[in-house]
């Protein structure tokens, strides 16, 4: 199959809310193409993964490449990045976009522009990408096609009076679509005769394949046999297999300039791929400049995952190594908690990427886990002149020691229906928001504002949904970091820390959290020997104290000749049981209480 | 060390829903085949333990009270036929109320019975009835009254903390009973509190939810009360459920307590023995027909004996020990240990627990306080 002329070239991604239909419309694309037959189509075929279909998003940026039979006569490659949907992946959306020069925006009819809408088409802008407005969903009765397309023009600034109308679910004007990609995107550019330069769109771990590459080529080949160098890593390998995903994965000769799809050179592990390198003909390579790279990933949540059944330790180390596999993101570290025993600190882009890595450890991996509070990175200054990074409460040095903190701040965008507005306010308040602009969309109110990130890890989405009654949109990007006058919030239990639930928090919120806790954990230790003290302390000083008092009865009432043997075995048995318990002070605490703790959400 | 014998006869009438003794309800009962079969685990006993001199007998059960007074007779001098028995030994049987068996009290004592323990548990008929026990209130009561007229030592059970007691019905139900316990001089009562044990109905009745037990306050409330009103009619707690007029302990049971050498003769029965510088744990086999048979074949229903272990010595004699108001003197720790208790007790945790009042020690013994009594189980957690 020799390689397609650019002119009869066209890539795009598309970009969307979650649930606006986008994989869908995708698998409409592909249908309508005849890259599967009827037979062959699953629901929603380029998300792969079992936790991207039952969450209808997709992680990992797929392409496929569709041959399109134009009504001008002429066929057309059509080359379709499906990119992820949400923030946390805002990475692989940007590196995505750039390797296309158009996108389809989807626009579901019935729910409007949503606050994720806004980030990834600002990002399309950023690239310089063309683009098509697509209103979906237009089948359904609730749908008004009129409202969205002003709103596209009003919140997107964008001309969307010939926004292409479709329903990707009957297949309704898809035709159309079709027909506006050849004829309003414009063909990548790219030379032929030019050394190999082809930018490392993503890579992922296949057992059967190897690493495998997603690849854009910008000029010149990529062919089986040739030796290519990696400009970032600086590693050379030779291609042992050139191909397509038609979404079906098809070995061919060669990839031209303006196409895409992937290579495989015999590399065994994903960390040897740089997303965003330049891959160049080794023999050329010192003739090609590299393409501007991109932005490494940084995880901006961090939380710490302990394995419930402590002997499962090297499972969740097995199986963290086997998910970082494909998921270069994803950072994690051994760490040891004297409640919680052996696990790690693992550090996320985001929320939603903490929450599917937790969930693919338990469902794929079968394991169960203790979370910590998520919380985020800080950086600091320190009254020596150094600087330190802070990833875990535990590691927070002394407040003398101490010159300054700073945090990570966001500005997020939130779309609400107007009458949930007052309530998202008052959250954004309580969360040491700062409003930048208030505007309105139609009856929709778009609200920005900076908040600090620690703010929103806890329960601020999940607040976020309840006040709105799952109505108002919510995004973010980290912005900067600020000075913040933060406390380490320790909580004790007979006057030892449970570093577990230690947690970096605003001053202003110090007592109302240390309460929280207190009262929580009063409820959760069963009542001992002794009086137990649990209190939350900011250095030395408490700020606040829950007394769980001493136990008042435990025995049995008889215990005879016959019942010495029985007696001394069940507490042979409990005494096994005591290696559960964490030791504080003189008494011992279940794990399971801390484990309670950390499981009833911050405030309910 | 003392040296007592404990004979179980493993049938009732019916079976209470809180008991998860070895007892057995059976329509066919072979009194003579039992009885010979007692008399030749005796023997099979008395050849293990020439030389000691047997201090107290207990029947047990079960419901021994339905045992033949013959049999118990015959039993009893089969063992003084057998052993050398001390002069003031201390003979007691068990015996439930009901008025089939009070008419035998006289049979029994002149069997040689000298105490009875009767199973009262309640005077309340609904509470009777609740703990399945086939005895009304007045039989309950009359029971009393007539051993007291026979024999020189009377005792009996109460269960409380009930589901749905309150202090204050528990206060006059007590209060009775104390009055019926002083008619005689020589009053003993031991007053349970109520537990849910695997493998009885109530397990499952109260994992059920039909009804709720008394919450850990209110259970240790009526704890105290109980002890409070015990010591002040005279009786006071000389172990955690046992409470007699000074001199009327049970000496059997304070064996147990005590960690003295027992022999348990009958199925499932259990004993403790001391064969030099060693332990060992006894049981009989369980179900009556197995032992029966055993014994038939081997003159013992024995399973083998466990030797028990120097670790294992130290805290049965720990744990039993703390059950009493005497405490428990640490030569006995040391001497069941074998070697110095410095490495397993734990100096700073009885340090902690004398400092919050649950322990006391002195020179010579550690001893559980009133308020220590309510939570033993976990102070041997604790402690072991």
């Amino acid at each position: 199959m020799p390689s397609t002329p650019l002119h009869k070239i066209r890539n795009f991604a598309i970009i969307a809310h979650i649930d606006h239909g986008k994989s869908t419309l995708a698998d409409r694309l592909i249908q309508s193409c005849g890259g599967l037959s009827e037979r062959e189509m699953t629901e929603q075929v380029l998300d792969n993964m079992d936790i991207e279909r039952e969450r209808g998003i997709t992680i990992k940026a797929q392409t496929v490449r569709l041959t399109y039979k134009g009504a001008d006569g002429e066929t057309y490659q059509y080359n379709l990045m499906d990119t992820p949907g949400h923030v946390d992946f805002a990475y692989e959306v940007s590196r995505s976009l750039a390797s296309c020069e158009g996108s389809l925006l989807i626009v579901d009819s019935t729910q409007g522009v949503e606050a994720q809408t806004l980030a990834n088409v600002y990002q399309a802008i950023d690239n310089h990408h063309e683009i098509i407005p697509v209103i979906n969903k237009i089948d359904l009765p609730a749908a008004d096609v009129e409202k969205v397309r002003t709103q596209i023009e009003d919140v997107i600034g964008i001309d969307a009076s010939d926004a292409v109308c479709v329903s990707g679910k009957s297949g309704l004007n898809v035709d159309q679509l079709l027909e506006a990609i050849y004829k309003r995107l414009p063909p990548p550019k790219g030379d032929a005769t030019a050394p190999t330069k082809a930018l490392l769109v993503d890579s992922w771990y296949d057992s059967y394949l190897g690493v495998v590459i997603l690849v854009r080529v910008m000029d010149g080949y990529l062919r089986k046999g040739m030796k290519v160098r990696f400009m970032g890593t600086g590693a050379t390998r030779e291609i042992d297999r050139v191909g397509i995903f038609t979404p079906k994965h098809i070995v061919i000769d060669e990839l031209g300039p303006g196409e895409m799809g992937f290579i495989t050179a015999a590399i065994k592990e994903i960390s040897e791929t740089k997303v965003g390198d330049t891959i160049t003909e080794e023999r050329h390579a010192d003739k090609v400049t590299p393409l501007a790279g991109f932005k490494p990933s940084i995880p901006m949540v961090f939380c710490s995952l302990f394995p419930i059944d402590s002997s499962e330790f090297e499972k969740l180390r097995d199986s963290l190594g086997r998910l970082a596999l494909n998921d270069a993101s994803l950072h994690y570290e051994q760490e040891s908690s004297q409640a919680l025993g052996m696990g790690f600190r693992c550090g996320f882009l985001g929320l939603l990427h903490m929450e599917i890595i937790q969930e693919r450890l338990e469902r794929e991996f079968d394991l169960d886990l203790i979370p910590t509070a998520p919380s985020v990175v800080y950086k600091l200054d320190l009254t020596d002149g150094s600087k330190r990074e802070i990833y875990n409460p535990v590691d927070m040095p002394e407040v003398t020691r101490i010159k300054a903190i700073y945090e990570p701040w966001i500005k997020a965008t939130i779309l609400t229906p107007d009458e949930y507005l007052g309530g998202l306010l008052k959250l954004c308040e309580e969360r040491r928001g700062k409003q930048i602009n208030l505007s309105y969309v139609g009856n929709r109110a778009m609200i920005e504002y900076n908040l600090p990130l620690n703010e929103v890890v806890f329960d601020f989405y999940d607040r976020l949904k309840s006040i709105s009654r799952g109505y108002a949109s919510f995004d973010y990007h980290v912005d900067t970091f600020i000075e913040g006058d933060l406390v380490k919030l320790d909580v004790q239990v007979n006057q030892e820390p449970v570093d577990a639930l230690s947690m970096i928090v605003h001053r202003s919120q110090a007592e109302r959290r240390g309460r929280h806790l207190c009262e929580r954990l009063k409820d959760l230790i069963p009542r001992q020997l002794f009086k137990i003290a649990v209190q939350a302390t900011l250095g030395a000083k408490i700020i606040a104290r829950e007394d769980i008092s001493a136990m008042r009865k435990d025995v049995t009432a008889k215990c005879y000749g016959g019942d010495i043997t029985r007696k001394r075995k069940l507490l042979d048995k409990q005494k096994e049981g005591k290696k559960k318990m964490r030791q504080f002070g003189n008494v011992d605490i279940p794990q399971s209480a801390f484990i309670a703790a950390l499981k009833m959400g911050d405030e309910k | 060390m003392a040296f007592g014998i404990y004979i179980h006869w493993p049938f009732c009438k019916s079976k209470c829903p809180y008991c998860d003794f070895n007892s057995h309800v059976s329509d066919r009962i072979d009194h003579n085949q039992w009885k010979s079969s007692y008399l030749k685990e005796i023997d099979y006993w008395a050849s293990l333990t020439q030389g000691r001199v047997v201090d107290t007998v207990f029947f047990g059960g079960g419901t021994p009270s339905l045992m033949k007074a013959e049999t118990v007779a015959d039993i009893l001098a089969h063992i003084q036929k057998r052993w050398r028995v001390a002069n003031n030994w201390e003979v007691t049987l068990e015996a439930n109320p009901t008025s089939f068996e009070t008419s035998k009290f006289h049979d029994f004592y002149a069997a040689g019975v000298q105490r009875v323990s009767i199973g009262v548990q309640s005077l309340y008929e609904a509470d009777l009835k609740f703990l399945g026990r086939e005895h009304s209130p007045e039989q309950a009561r009359f029971a009393v009254t007539q051993a007291q007229k026979i024999f020189s030592r009377v005792s009996f059970d109460l269960i409380y903390a009930r589901p749905q007691q309150t202090l204050q019905s528990w206060k006059e139900e007590l209060s009775e009973a104390i009055q019926i316990s002083k008619s005689h001089i020589n009053g003993h009562m031991s007053l349970y509190q109520l537990t849910i044990e695997r493998g009885t109905p109530f397990f499952t009745r109260h994992a059920r939810a039909d009804f709720e037990m008394p919450e850990q306050d209110l259970a240790a409330d009526l704890f105290d009360m109980t002890g409070d009103m015990m010591g002040a009619a005279g009786m006071p707690a000389y172990e955690i459920s046992n409470h007699a007029v000074p001199g009327q302990e049970s000496r059997h049971n304070l064996g147990y307590w005590r960690y003295d050498d027992y022999v348990g003769i009958g199925p499932g029965a259990h004993g403790r023995l001391t064969q030099g510088s060693n332990k060992f744990a006894t049981r009989g086999h369980r179900a009556p027909d197995v032992w029966l048979n055993k014994v038939q074949e081997f003159g013992h229903g024995m399973h083998p004996f466990d030797m028990v272990s120097p670790l294992a010595r130290y805290q049965e004699a720990l744990m039993m020990g703390l059950r009493l108001s005497e405490g428990v003197p640490v030569e006995r720790l040391i001497q069941a240990y074998g070697a110095s208790i410095d490495d397993i007790l734990s100096k700073d945790k009885i340090a902690s627990l004398v400092k919050e009042g649950i322990l006391e020690e002195s020179q010579t013994h550690l001893k559980t306080t009133q308020s220590g009594f309510r939570c033993l189980n976990a102070i041997l957690r604790y402690i072991m």
